[in-house]
């Protein structure tokens, strides 16, 4: 029903904004080495990988040596999990559970595990005197409760062996160690290929130790955890407001536009008026940007740091910076505007709350970015898929133009048709007439003649200063997508990245998923300061222990280690297809973007087209998707990431696709299907 | 590989005697032999021999066996392929009916028996004995942290390795470590060329990125071979081709093998123009959707109309185990030809026959518009097929 009401209304607010949240989802239940792709060393000679045929196949078979194959297919056991997600209960039962859950723990308090508790539950019905009747017998019973089949959900394919045979007759190609997913032709059987004996490692990541380690470690960890979580889910809220309650709100803004709107040059500006970049530096930058001769980005040097980019001129990674408003605590994301940097710009805009579109006023340079194959149509479009619906748009470089308002009038028009099609509603969308080489307008009202003629409305400063600040979700379950992953100066290292749910603590256990290995938090910080808690929409650095940087990378999410960010390899979609130049069929290749993920994907089932305008169903099975439709689709990933339904954590459920460096579509995801 | 004898009789049965000579005409065997062939092929065999005193010793004999097949297995990675079924000749060491696995050896002769040659598999024969088609490409698919190292040859795309290192971002302060970070991925995808690419065989090697990574990593290598006088590397500088690629990942190959510079230097390659084949029908459908149809039922029904211009059929349909299907798609591809239509048999090691097989691995262009098909719901058969 829930999603009957969202595909009618398909205008886009409407679609992304949809707050049904159910806090169940499918739990996933396999898990994979980090890397599927265990690397290979290939020798011209063969000889490592034929001396490696050879031993296995020793020539001396008769019939009861039957096949290499029984002995490495891979066992693939599954295990129930009972991680309460995946019960699958509906709102009324999850509820009872909730309750029973709490009556429960006013008895016994935080000793024995959620699960067992759950379990306990379940097994009776909701029933609070039988469930406690069972807990407290079988505590009696044994010191250790068994608990077995509720350990989450770990998947260790023990198979080792190189050569994978098939043995139903069908001829099939075997992949080596040697060569896991890249060839097409493995497609065919799924098998838990990490265990590559033969194969040395060529990058760290492949040395994950992980299957082995976690089976061991993980269930007394989970024990030891509970109460921690227990405790931390009771009184997120409160927690939230003493740490908060008093202090101006966090928002994070990312800027976004085409390039060489001046996005770069705007910031540094804004930040040198507000006084967050020392007089020294700034003539440092001016100096050396005199040098080789790119003066005229001397305020973008604020935010292009690197080397490369300050030599180029262009913004490649996502810079970053704050400063205060009068409410508000900002962090700005500078987004780079070249089309060849467009997944950087989407990690960037996944982490923010509202956006900053600049566009360049200058004649034929606004034509240039909007009309003719520019990013600023791409870029809006991206964000308000990835879940922005307030913009504020900074018509920049009015110096060029005279401070001429009927120019500003002109790309206001344009820009309001555009981004109501686009999704955003009017009154969410502030035009602010600005320009960033001169600081017109920027922190203090207009000076310039030409521009207070026209102009009485608010400064870009005032029009940040406006914005809503999304309610956090503090007392969900933790998620946290990392989109870094460096060494600190202590012991341990660093992940980067965006609390997406919950609530995270120093001294906490958290899960890092797909992986599913626990790793401790010794220390987490903001913006470079050291804090003891970082709450959801907060963007942090938390130092890890117990888990080796090589095993983490970008894209992995944090996760509360109870109840756990599923982790799939295939997902339904309800997709809208942006404007594209073939039409999409079954078995498209794309990459699919997820937070700051890319992952090689396949479009394995067109499921149904729908109506654009009353989400009704079209056609079953469509032969291909065209232009501007919606339809449903399932996406099979080449390996398994943390994905959740749209409708129980947002910003883990949208996913972009891209194609040739093309956006194709954008999609929130409706199903996980377990496989 | 090269072709030592060839008796098929009127019906079509018969046997050819076959040399391998390089990795990829194993791949070639690998599409001609089904389960059921007989092969007959030199390999090794361990021996137990009894002494008078009882211990027993084992050796090592070089024999000949011929099996009737029973499981086909392809290494992609080493190129080997083995076959495994029982005896069905008389042997000195082996019993009748005892199970064998032949792994084709190269340089080696082998015999092929098949109870029917139909024209796919004559096809094979011809197209793996043709010395023409020889012209090996590696191609480096590359993005700040992740690379693969490819080589093209006319009938497989083989990813030699893949580079998968996660490079700290900029931050505020901690520049160093992304660039320290880049350094390091740049060295592993060197590292993975000078291991993986056969200088003295491939005619070039592309260096395909998004934004400026691809030109930054060659000034890094050359830079890295003048300070390590590595001969190999400044001796074939002229042998890099740098494009634009929109990611690292595999797929974008084909985005790689469009460039127009790259389509100057390897037009002539399978890998290329099945590329270029299989876009044109995305293009068809786009632009004439009646004219463009995927799908076994679909397809069948469209050549009964003679209407297919272009079949494009992957060398996958034709390695399945159930004898009718394959006769399905001989007869399909039989009957194109016989209506004056053109038949691409995809490899499905090229990314194109990749595709090609996920989208029900055949697929075609109509002379003529069809639109009674697309009303027709055919879908549903293609559909479980490839589940
Ligand atoms: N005249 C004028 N030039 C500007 C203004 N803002 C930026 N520029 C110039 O536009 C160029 C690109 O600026 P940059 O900030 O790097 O753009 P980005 O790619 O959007 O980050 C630089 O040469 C700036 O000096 C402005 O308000 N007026
Ligand atoms: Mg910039």
């Amino acid at each position: 029903m829930a999603r009957h009401r969202d595909i009618r209304n398909r205008s886009y607010s409407e679609d992304y904004d949809d707050d049904d949240v159910y806090g169940y989802s499918v739990e996933e239940d396999s898990c994979l080495s980090p890397s599927d792709a265990s690397q290979w060393i290939y020798d011209r000679n063969r000889s490592q990988q034929v001396d490696l045929l050879q031993s296995h196949n020793d020539i001396q078979e008769e019939p009861e040596e039957d096949s290499i194959a029984d002995t490495s297919l891979p066992g693939h056991e599954r295990r129930e999990s009972m991680d309460f997600r995946s019960l699958n209960l509906d709102e009324e039962d999850e509820a009872k559970l909730m309750s029973c859950l709490d009556e429960l723990r006013n008895v016994i308090g935080d000793t024995i595990s959620d699960n067992i508790l759950i379990q306990a539950v379940m097994k009776h019905k909701f029933d609070f005197t039988k469930s406690l009747d069972e807990i407290l017998n079988r505590n009696r019973d044994s010191e250790i409760p068994k608990i077995e089949p509720v350990k989450p959900v770990i998947i260790v394919d023990p198979s080792k062996a190189p050569v994978i045979l098939t043995v139903d007759k069908a001829p099939k190609v075997i992949a080596t160690n040697a060569e896991p997913k890249a060839v097409g032709i493995v497609k065919g059987f799924k098998v838990g290929q990490d265990g590559s004996s033969g194969s040395r490692p060529q990058t760290p990541r492949d040395q994950s130790p992980c299957p082995e380690r976690m089976l061991k470690t993980d269930q007394s960890d989970e024990i030891r955890v509970t109460p921690k979580a227990k405790e931390n889910r009771l009184d997120a809220n409160t927690q939230y407001a003493n740490e908060r309650g008093s202090e101006k709100d966090h928002l994070y803004i990312v800027v976004i536009g085409h390039v060489d709107a001046g996005k770069s040059t705007l910031m540094g500006r804004l930040l040198c008026e507000l006084g967050e970049v020392s007089q020294r530096t700034l003539h440092k930058y001016e100096q050396e940007s005199k040098k080789i001769g790119k003066q005229s980005f001397m305020y973008a040097w604020v935010l292009d740091e690197t080397g490369e980019e300050r030599v180029r001129g262009i913004t490649m990674d996502v810079g970053r910076a704050q400063f205060e408003t009068k409410t508000k605590r900002v962090t700005i994301l500078d987004a780079p505007g070249h089309a060849d940097f467009i997944p950087n710009m989407i990690t960037g805009a996944g982490q923010a709350d509202v956006a900053l579109l600049v566009v360049d006023a200058t004649r034929g340079e606004f034509e240039s970015g909007f009309d003719f194959g520019g990013q600023t149509r791409e870029h809006a479009l991206l964000v308000r898929s990835l879940g922005v619906s307030q913009l504020a748009v900074a018509v920049n470089k009015l110096d060029t133009t005279n401070w001429s308002q009927e120019r500003f009038n002109e790309i206001t028009k344009k820009l309001k048709a555009f981004l109501k099609q686009a999704g955003f509603k009017d009154s969410d969308v502030t035009y602010v007439p600005c320009s960033g080489l001169t600081g017109e307008n920027l922190v203090k009202p207009p000076a310039e003649a030409g521009l207070i003629k026209w102009y009485n409305g608010p400064s870009l400063l005032d029009v940040v200063d406006k914005f809503n600040v999304p309610e956090r979700p503090v007392s969900k379950p933790l998620r946290m997508s990392v989109n870094d992953v460096y060494k600190g100066t202590g012991s341990g290292f660093c992940v980067a990245g965006r609390i997406e749910n919950g609530l995270i603590n120093k001294g906490d256990k958290v899960l890092v998923c797909p992986t599913k290995e626990v790793a401790e938090v010794r220390n987490i910080s903001i913006n470079e300061m050291t804090t003891n808690v970082a709450f959801a929409g907060d963007q942090v650095s938390v130092t890890l222990t117990g888990v080796d940087m090589q095993n983490v990378s970008v894209g992995y999410v944090l996760s509360d280690p109870i109840q756990q960010v599923p982790v799939a390899t295939r997902f339904e979609a309800r997709i809208v297809v942006f404007n594209i130049k073939v039409p999409i069929t079954k078995g498209f290749p794309v990459l699919i973007h997820h937070q700051s993920l890319v992952e090689s994907a396949n479009i394995v089932k067109l499921k149904s087209l729908l109506n654009k305008s009353t989400g009704e169903l079209v056609k079953k099975k469509p032969r291909c998707l065209g232009n501007n439709c919606v339809a449903v689709v399932e996406i099979e990933v080449c390996r398994p990431i943390c994905v959740e339904r749209y409708k129980d954590v947002k910003e883990l459920g949208r996913v972009m696709l891209r194609v040739a460096g093309a956006t194709i579509a954008a999609g929130l995801i409706t199903n996980i299907v377990s496989t | 590989m090269k072709l030592v004898h060839k008796n098929i009789e009127r019906d079509g049965c018969g046997s050819i005697g076959l040399i391998p000579e390089e990795p990829e005409d194993m791949w070639h065997a690998y599409n001609l032999v089904a389960v059921a062939d007989a092969v007959t092929a030199s390999t090794v065999r361990k021996v137990q021999t009894e002494s008078s005193t009882g211990s027993s010793t084992s050796s090592r004999v070089r024999t000949t066996l011929t099996i009737t097949v029973e499981t086909i297995d392809f290494d992609t990675q080493a190129c080997v392929l083995r076959l495994k079924g029982r005896n069905i000749v008389e042997n000195q060491y082996v019993k009748m009916g005892a199970y064998h696995t032949l792994d084709l050896e190269l340089n080696r002769k082998f015999t092929l028996q098949k109870p029917l040659w139909d024209s796919v598999a004559l096809e094979r024969v011809d197209q793996a004995c043709d010395p023409a088609a020889n012209a090996d490409v590696a191609a480096v698919v590359m993005q700040e942290g992740l690379a693969h190292v490819c080589l093209i040859t006319p009938s497989m795309t083989l990813v030699r390795s893949k580079i998968d290192i996660t490079i700290p971002r900029k931050r505020k302060g901690f520049v160093q470590q992304h660039d320290k970070g880049l350094t390091k991925f740049y060295e592993a995808v060197m590292q993975g060329i000078l291991r993986h690419v056969d200088f003295s065989i491939v005619k070039c090697v592309i260096i395909a990125s998004p934004g400026f990574v691809k030109d930054q990593f060659f000034e890094y290598m050359m830079q890295q071979a003048v300070k390590t006088d590595n001969k190999l590397l400044i001796d074939n500088k002229g042998k890099f081709l740098l494009v634009k690629a929109s990611s690292g990942f595999k797929h974008s190959l084909k985005e790689v093998l469009q460039e127009p510079a790259v389509m100057a230097k390897i037009s002539d390659t399978k890998a290329a123009s099945e590329v270029k084949l299989l876009e044109s029908f995305y293009t068809m459908l786009q632009l004439e959707p009646a004219k463009a149809f995927y799908g076994k039922k679909h397809i069948e029904r469209a050549n009964d109309a003679q209407a297919i211009e272009i079949l494009m059929i992957s060398d996958k349909l034709f390695r399945c185990q159930d004898i009718q299907q394959r006769k399905d798609y001989v007869a399909i591809v039989d009957s194109v030809r016989d209506n004056g239509g053109e038949v691409r048999i995809f490899s499905s090691m090229h990314v194109s026959g990749e595709q090609l097989d996920q989208l029900t691995g055949i697929a075609a262009i109509l002379r003529f518009p069809m639109p009674e098909l697309e009303d027709s719901d055919a879908d549903g058969e293609s559909d479980s097929d490839s589940d």
